[in-house]
């Protein structure tokens, strides 16, 4: 079967995130008041597996592997067949 | 003895550290490509600096997953020395021969600069040269040098005196001001538990040679050339 994962990789809470509180500040400037802004990366993984927890374990594992740092963040799957 | 100096695509500090080495210490030291994987001629290896891989996914990710990063585990877990500058301790954290993580710097801008350093552990095959408590002029230059680890891995550093160095002033004071990116506690370099690896983000190769306005860093090179020659 063919899967397609979404895979959002945030910084944990109460870690700095400049990129964020820079766009609050120019949110600020175009008039925008926001309590806060923080940023996440997604990637989009397309992938081969028998099932959908197949799937989902294989992609977990190149988070823990890869695609994240778990001593810096937080990911979150969100797994979706293809036709 | 030689010592192996790691290239990946993207370093650009490896020429800096053979001259320093070959030249300025008159040591044998060789580069070696990323897709060597026989590092058992070699009783030291320096990993440099630079942007491996144009630093995608995180500075140092897709390095430390290559093949010869288990040759470097291997040669470091039999007590050789290894050291990582820069991108190059980028690459060991993220390998997990050292604790924590370098992040985005707090000011999130590419900073390139001299620092000041504090010894903090001398007790070391990179730091026997110098005493505790001496201040080094090394220069930094990094986006991601911002160490993060949480709480009870920096008490284990502190414990364990895997802390090899730390931002200062001139005088030798740690202070928000002298910590040029956000470090926790002000630390530019830490060891690992057996203290045979070290990685910090300022640069010893840009501070070995009098023209260079310092000469600092070479005391770091050639603590790690003594270690050797005496083991």
């Amino acid at each position: 079967m063919q899967y397609q994962a979404d895979v959002t990789i945030e910084l944990k809470s109460g870690m700095l995130d400049p990129e964020g509180t820079t766009i609050k500040r120019a949110l600020e400037h175009l008039g925008y008041k926001t309590e806060s802004v923080r940023t996440a990366k997604k990637y989009t993984i397309d992938l081969q597996a028998e099932n959908v927890q197949t799937a989902r374990e294989t992609v977990e594992q190149m988070c823990q592997k890869l695609i994240a740092n778990p001593i810096i963040h937080n990911y979150a799957i969100s797994l979706r067949e293809l036709q | 003895m030689s010592i192996g100096i790691v290239q990946f695509g993207g370093s650009n500090c490896d020429l800096d550290v053979l001259h320093v080495l070959k030249d300025v210490l008159g040591v044998d030291a060789e580069l070696v490509w990323y897709k060597e994987e026989n590092l058992e001629r070699f009783e030291g290896i320096v990993i440099p600096g630079g942007f491996s891989y144009g630093d995608y996914l995180r500075a140092g990710a897709i390095a430390a997953r290559t093949p010869i990063m288990n040759s470097v585990k291997e040669l470091a877990e039999s007590g050789k020395p290894v050291i990582g500058i820069c991108n190059g301790f980028q690459i060991l954290t993220e390998s997990g021969l050292l604790a924590g993580a370098l992040t985005t710097n707090d000011y999130p801008k590419f900073r390139c600069e001299p620092t000041f350093l504090r010894v903090e552990a001398t007790d070391t095959p990179f730091t026997s040269k110098f005493k505790k408590g001496d201040v080094l002029s090394i220069p930094i230059a990094h986006m991601e040098g911002n160490f993060y680890a949480d709480e009870s891995t920096l008490s284990s550093l502190e414990d364990n005196a895997q802390v090899a160095f730390r931002y200062v002033d001139k005088d030798g004071k740690v202070s928000d001001e002298a910590n040029p990116n956000g470090s926790k506690e002000n630390i530019a370099g830490i060891l690992s538990s057996k203290k045979n690896v070290l990685g910090m983000m300022p640069h010893p190769e840009r501070a070995s040679e009098e023209i260079l306005g310092s000469k600092d860093g070479l005391k770091i090179l050639e603590s790690m050339v003594e270690f050797i020659s005496k083991k």
